[in-house]
């Protein structure tokens, strides 16, 4: 049979966060037990979180809003924040770093957004039907499939499964109130021995959400489909080949924290893979994958009423990759190799159409068709000096090279930078070490960590990009040092009876950080703009996490979970830098049967009081909101329904956080259901 | 979008096949590639054929190629000295134009080039004339016509008094087809000392303030002033487009001594200087 981590599962309960409390309600306590025995799978030796979504499995049950998009499933992950621009495409953020910071990928493959102003983050372009689980990676222990500062996340597609000759389907139906959000969901499944067959798909349509309060929040509405399809054909007990696709397209999103919207954001993502397992042999696992994708955004203003200047923006994203990866097993080392490449074509315009009509409309290149190959090797290597002490290290060294390939945008670029050449090489590390250990009722890991990663595109390439938060126009640096950080990362656990208790920090000091500096000689280009700024770097940066949480299960079925956050980051000019999440609680308290669960749920931040006055931040003040849910299981023959229902929101209050673009309001009181048959 | 990228592969490969074509063939250089005839002026002997890129003479400064037809003999002329002068019939009075006499054009047998910048034109495109003056063989020859000279759409020379009280001619020569980036601006500056004389101002200076009225008139970055350069007698600068669309070259000109002759800055109640090109590409 193919590679099973069926501990992953289990895991996350080890390594706790504020979302393995929906998972505890139905699945933590019987695993519990194995939670206190010193057996450590790998999984558990990362500095990771893992959601497990698994609707491939069937098992909603273990979901409170099973049709919740990705983005709300991130959003339940400690140290994960979404940056909000409307109700569809959050930017996810780790340990307070945002995407060029990060390593987001899809089962290991790079997919790149397609949009100038982050309006496409890739986990836009999947959704809850195409993956299994989600891992979240904390600052270098992410690097397996590419530099990063602030850590990996990568979505991860179901595992193969072949079996007894079987026919699965299910079909989702989601309905909220707040907004008149539709959700339909359909899942067909073919199984074998040695084939399977998924195929699923998911629509969602919304029209504008209302803020508590009632205030309807103009452009909020979207609209998009997902089709998927994954198989698998298993030559041998060895050797398995597997295939997967994407078609995901969103029409008619708004955003109503930014002037533009988007007619239109389209990803076509494929892949093939072989794969080879042996338990006896050195080499346990072998996997290779070579994949494509292509993106299309359409950002344009035409649902808007009133603007300076009509624009339309559109942008591509092209890329093809591979990556091979090995794990092999001797003595008491557990050693992964893992050798990927990838290379990129990134391409953006902008037009604008001035009112007088006698005027030719504007042109400019954003990005200047960049393209980016990139090649690195991973080697990781666990040493086990007893089952319950292992000693942990993994480095990455990889090449980049950035061209400017479209020669209009490159001469637009030597305005700036008369100097520069078409292309620019740079050498990319990384390394880390944990060591971990594991008693009946106490464990911890510590970690060190150093990394490189080299500028976005928009970083090092960007011509003339609005930011509508701090409302300056980018010019990229094609001439930035990469930036460096050196981390430090503690966690730990203790247990006692039913109590548990975990406290996990971070610490990271950057070097370089690249950020924006306002150059006050420049003109700004948009209509509105302050000014203009160039990505420069900042001497060091620093920013550190620290969450606390504890458990409390009583009386069998009730659990309270709560959890406390708070964050800091500053630059070496003494600033406050931006998208730093203030002061976080959250406390929960649960109760589960076998076919009912009610879940009643506090979460909110404190003041906003370190805000990046710089970068066009204010102080957003505290919330605090009100949330309930519920679920019950209808089995019926050999098949069953899935209710999950709540009220998010209960009390309507107005409010909108650090990580909402321009203040907008999140939503008001929302009823949701989401209803699931399953056929077996 | 993927056609886009098609396109330009097509037109690099017909242009390859074309570009070898023409490298196995013998003919003689034309010296008329890429050149439109404007008119013909005749007198008894020659007929003189004038050339420009576009085949029409508008306001500003036009390149204007020449040559001579021996009418006896139906052959071109090699050895001509040839001078011009343009003239505007005004109803009180003539004045003529900034301009260099034609010389033979480097490895050409029988074209001759020079400029004209036409600062004004009537409407309809009449009030200009031209005589040609030229010397063949210590003979002298000379040939005169109306011209049609159109008004251009976009502002590409100004004409103007001075502070000093001093009439001028600033004219835009190149780029002639700008880029997204920086462009070599090329000015020429003349000075009107007589209503026929309009001889290069030296050493004086252009100062350039980009802008695009129809996106909140912002400018660009890395401009540099125009200053004079001995060996053309030309104002030469860096222009910065940062996009394509309609611009505004807003200019001031200063003398050696730094006084504004004319123009002013560009700021939030003056959006446009009084000395300006437009441009739009």
């Amino acid at each position: 049979m193919l590679p099973k981590t069926t501990h992953k599962a289990v895991c996350i309960l080890k390594w706790n966060s504020r979302f393995t409390t929906v998972l505890f309600m139905f699945f933590g306590f019987y695993s519990w037990s194995q939670e206190v025995e010193p057996r450590v799978s790998p999984d558990t030796l990362n500095l990771q979180e893992v959601i497990v979504l698994a609707p491939h499995k069937l098992n909603h049950y273990k979901q409170d809003k099973p049709l919740s998009s990705i983005d709300d499933y991130l959003e339940k992950a400690q140290r994960v924040g979404m940056i909000k621009r409307g109700r569809y495409a959050w930017e996810p953020s780790l340990n307070n770093m945002t995407s060029e910071r990060l390593n987001v990928t899809i089962d290991g493959m790079y997919v790149f957004g397609a949009c100038t102003d982050k309006m496409d983050p890739i986990t836009s372009y999947v959704d809850v039907s195409n993956i299994e689980q989600v891992t979240i990676s904390s600052g270098q222990e992410g690097t397996e499939h590419g530099h990063n500062i602030g850590g990996a996340i990568d979505l991860k597609f179901p595992e193969a499964k072949y079996g007894p000759k079987k026919f699965k389907s299910s079909l989702d139906l989601g309905y909220e109130t707040n907004g008149n959000y539709k959700t339909t969901g359909m899942d067909l499944a073919y199984t074998n021995t040695s084939f399977y067959l998924n195929l699923d798909g998911i629509y969602r349509h919304a029209d504008n959400y209302e803020a508590g309060g009632q205030e309807e929040v103009l452009y909020s509405q979207f609209e998009k489909y997902n089709v998927s399809g994954q198989m698998g054909y298993l030559f041998n007990a060895h050797h398995a080949l597997e295939a997967h696709f994407i078609y995901d397209k969103a029409t008619d999103v708004g955003y109503p924290a930014l002037p533009m919207d988007v007619s239109l954001a389209e990803a076509l993502i494929g892949s093939i893979g072989h794969n080879y397992q042996s338990d006896s042999t050195l080499v346990k696992q072998w996997e290779t994958k070579l994949y494509a994708n292509t993106v299309t955004h359409i950002m344009d203003d035409s649902q808007r009423v009133d603007v300076p200047i009509r624009m339309d923006m559109p942008g591509w994203s092209d890329t093809y990759g591979f990556y091979s990866k090995l794990q092999a097993e001797r003595f008491h080392h557990d050693l992964s190799l893992n050798l990927n490449g990838y290379y990129n074509r990134s391409l953006a315009e902008m037009t604008m159409y001035p009112n007088d009509s006698s005027q030719p409309s504007m042109f400019m290149y954003t990005w200047p068709d960049v393209r980016t190959w990139y090649t690195g090797l991973y080697v990781e290597d666990r040493y086990r000096f007893t089952p319950s002490k292992i000693l942990s290290a993994s480095m990455r060294l990889g090449y980049q090279n950035n061209r400017v390939a479209n020669d209009e945008g490159l001469e637009s670029l030597k305005i700036f930078y008369p100097n520069m050449g078409d292309d620019k090489n740079r050498m990319l590390f990384a390394f880390s070490s944990n060591y971990h250990f594991v008693k009946k009722d106490f464990d911890a890991i510590f970690g060190l960590g150093y990394g490189e990663r080299a500028p976005s595109v928009s970083e090092g390439y960007g011509f003339y990009l609005f930011n509508s938060f701090d409302r300056f126009d980018y010019i990229g640096n094609p001439n930035l040092a990469n930036e460096k950080s050196l981390e430090a990362q503690f966690k730990t656990n203790y247990r006692l009876d039913h109590f548990q208790i975990g406290l996990e920090a971070s610490y990271f000091h950057i070097k370089d950080y690249v950020i924006g500096e306002i150059d006050p000689n420049l003109s700004a280009m948009t209509i509105g703009a302050n000014g203009v700024k160039q990505y420069s770097a900042l001497d060091y940066a620093t920013i550190f996490d620290v969450y606390l949480h504890a458990n409390f299960q009583f009386f069998k079925r009730f659990l309270v979970h709560s959890a406390l956050g708070y964050n800091y980051g500053k630059g070496s000019h003494g600033g406050n830098l931006p998208l730093i999440k203030p002061f976080s609680y959250i406390a929960e308290v649960s109760y589960t049967a076998p076919y009912f669960n009610v879940a009643i749920q506090l979460q909110g931040n404190g003041n906003q009081s370190r805000y990046g006055y710089n970068y066009g931040e204010d102080e957003t003040p505290a919330y605090g909101i009100l949330n309930m849910n519920l679920g019950h299981v209808v089995p019926f023959h050999s098949n069953k329904l899935v209710f999950k229902y709540g009220i998010e929101n209960v009390l309507d209050t107005y409010y909108s956080t650090y990580a909402d673009w321009n203040n907008i309001p999140r939503e008001g009181r929302n009823f949701y259901i989401n209803l699931s048959v399953v056929m077996n | 979008m993927k056609l886009k990228y098609i396109y330009p592969i097509i037109l690099l490969v017909l242009f390859s096949v074309a570009c070898s074509e023409d490298d196995t063939e013998f003919f003689p250089t034309n010296e008329l590639e890429g050149l439109t005839k404007i008119q013909e002026l005749s007198n008894d002997s020659h007929v003189v054929e004038l050339y420009s890129k576009s085949g029409t003479l508008s306001t500003g400064y036009n390149v204007v190629s020449v040559r001579i037809k021996n009418l006896s003999n139906n052959t071109y002329v090699e050895n001509a000295e040839i001078t011009w002068l343009p003239v505007m019939q005004m109803p009180t009075m003539n004045h003529s134009c900034p301009k260099s006499d034609p010389v033979q054009v480097a490895n050409m047998n029988a074209l001759y080039q020079g400029f004209m910048i036409y600062q004004m034109t009537n409407s309809d495109g009449s009030g200009w004339s031209l005589t040609i003056d030229y010397t063949i063989d210590d003979v002298s020859y000379t040939v005169s016509s109306e011209l049609m000279v159109f008004q251009s759409n976009l502002q590409n020379v100004s004409s103007f008094m001075g502070s000093d009280d001093s009439r001028y001619v600033v004219a835009l020569i190149e780029p002639e087809a700008p880029i997204i980036g920086i462009n070599e601006m090329v000015v020429g500056v003349y000075k009107m000392e007589t209503m026929m004389s309009f001889p290069v101002v030296e050493n004086y200076l252009l100062t350039l303030d980009p802008r695009m009225p129809g996106m909140g008139n912002h400018s660009s970055p890395n401009n540099t002033d125009l200053t004079y350069q001995v060996e053309d007698e030309l104002y030469r600068g860096n222009l910065s487009l940062t996009m394509t669309g309609y611009w505004v070259l807003n200019l001031k000109l200063l003398n050696e001594l730094g006084d504004v002759l004319k123009g002013e800055d560009v700021t939030e109640d003056n959006t446009q200087s009084s000395l300006y090109f437009e441009m739009e590409f």
